[in-house]
């Protein structure tokens, strides 16, 4: 990757896996605002999801697109960024941030702090649920939802969530647009129009996944109820 | 009014490098950046010291010879102008101004604030002409160009290479200078014919110097002295994805 590829190729790969990302992103939030119904009829909402999901072959398929997105996303921004460092001109006084939003010039850290939070988030549910041994609900199926709402019982790892949450939002808003730009889209008319998409698109993708912990955290715990 | 400056001063490209305190009693708010260098030199020259040395030209705002970064920013606090129409008048008495020269990888410093910015000449000589023998000025109409086609290649053509965006570039990408070109001439009829050649090789150019990624923060374009979009970045993008997919 390293000495194959320009540095117009290496990010329209950051463009191309981060786009999926983002649309994998629409598909998680709405299996995910299940939780936010009444809960027996989540749990059994919730669960029989799952259920689908990991039987259906199509989504096995899109599942794996989505880990090898998710890699080459990562390994492709340690290339680009151990690059720029070494192509970088360095200033004794520096106030070129006046010129640009901080969180376009910090896509990096944002994205080790979402990487950061992926590595608990695999652990607590994808993981248990690939590998764990889950308790069955009264349906039969593997009982997700549970496991679900024991996690968010603790506010620090609600807060954990939500503030991931603003790492990944302010993620997105840089990269929705920046992704588009890298894909070459150049028509004036259309660059605003991604502009205030990616802002919408931002704003309700933070939102919705921010939501859900603490609304369960506030409806759902067992030391209130 | 008086100014402390404190200059980046380095006798060539191997030798490193150092900031210099110097002090200016009498400094006129009318006077240019580039008037005020000139009165230092000028106080330098007749105490016996190497007088600072700088790119400049026309001194009007058109050449994109001149360019430094002051206080941290390129070509100095105003958006869109060069260094030597910024005036002495945007700071104040007593200021402490700090100037280095533009940096990148692919910018090395030849002496105090003087860069070498040949890997743009390269660039420009990989594909950022049209391979034809132009004679004589050929008729202005014979090859029909739409008012807005016109109007938006000379946007891009605007540029005056004065190398603002890649010092002000947190990766020194040269993406907006390679694109302004690249844009410019896929614009219009007779550069059309050569897009899909001229981007591969200006871009392969661009990588072999040194510049880095282009990650969209779009600081660029706020201190081009020109304007330049980065609407221009996309428009290479576009190229580059379609020449490299069609090749």
């Amino acid at each position: 990757m390293e000495h194959t590829l320009s540095t117009l190729m290496r990010k329209t790969l950051m463009a191309l896996t981060g786009l999926f990302l983002c649309f994998f992103l629409v598909i998680h939030l709405l299996g995910n605002l299940q939780l936010l119904l009444p809960a027996v009829q989540a749990k059994e909402s919730f669960n029989g999801y799952s259920q689908l999901l990991s039987g259906n072959i199509f989504i096995k398929i899109i599942s794996y697109v989505l880990y090898t997105s998710l890699i080459v996303h990562c390994l492709d921004a340690l290339v680009i960024t151990l690059k720029n460092r070494k192509t970088a001109g360095k200033y004794a006084v520096d106030k070129r941030g006046a010129s640009s939003k901080w969180y376009s010039r910090n896509m990096g850290i944002l994205g080790t702090l979402i990487l950061i939070f992926l590595v608990f988030h695999f652990k607590d549910f994808w993981y248990q649920y690939k590998f764990g041994t889950l308790p069955v609900d009264e349906y039969g199926h593997k009982d997700l939802y549970t496991i679900v709402i024991a996690a968010y019982q603790d506010w620090w790892y609600v807060l954990f969530y939500v503030l991931s949450m603003f790492a990944l939002g302010y993620h997105l808003l840089h990269g929705f647009f920046s992704a588009a730009r890298s894909l070459g889209v150049y028509h004036p008319k259309y660059v605003s129009w991604i502009r205030v998409f990616g802002r919408g698109y931002s704003y309700v993708i933070t939102a919705g996944f921010a939501i859900i912990p603490i609304y369960v955290y506030l409806t759902q715990h067992v030391s209130w109820n | 009014m008086k100014i402390n400056l404190k200059i980046w001063r380095q006798t060539d490209a191997g030798s490193p490098g150092h900031l210099v305190d110097y002090q200016l009693d009498n400094v006129i708010p009318h006077m240019s950046f580039l008037e005020m260098m000139d009165t230092l030199n000028e106080q330098l020259i007749l105490s016996g010291d190497r007088p600072v040395e700088f790119d400049h030209d026309c001194r009007e705002g058109i050449c994109g010879q001149c360019g430094m970064m002051i206080n941290g920013r390129a070509h100095g606090p105003i958006p869109h102008l060069t260094t030597c129409q910024l005036h002495m008048r945007e700071f104040k008495d007593g200021d402490t101004i700090y100037v280095e020269p533009f940096r990148g990888k692919a910018f090395p410093v030849k002496r105090d604030l003087r860069v070498d910015r040949s890997a743009f000449d390269r660039i420009i000589m990989a594909g950022g002409f049209i391979s034809v023998n132009t004679g004589q000025a050929p008729e202005a109409n014979g090859i029909p160009v739409s008012h807005e086609h016109a109007e938006s290649a000379f946007d891009s053509a605007a540029c005056i290479g004065c190398g603002a965006c890649v010092a002000t570039c947190k990766n020194s990408s040269a993406a907006l200078f390679t694109s302004a070109k690249i844009a410019h001439l896929a614009k219009l009829p007779q550069g059309k014919i050569e897009s899909r050649k001229r981007v591969l090789s200006m871009v392969e150019q661009m990588d072999i110097e040194a510049f880095g990624h282009c990650t969209n923060t779009e600081a660029c374009e706020v201190e081009c002295p020109q304007n330049i979009s980065v609407l221009n970045i996309a428009r290479m993008n576009w190229e580059y994805t379609l020449s490299k997919v069609l090749k």
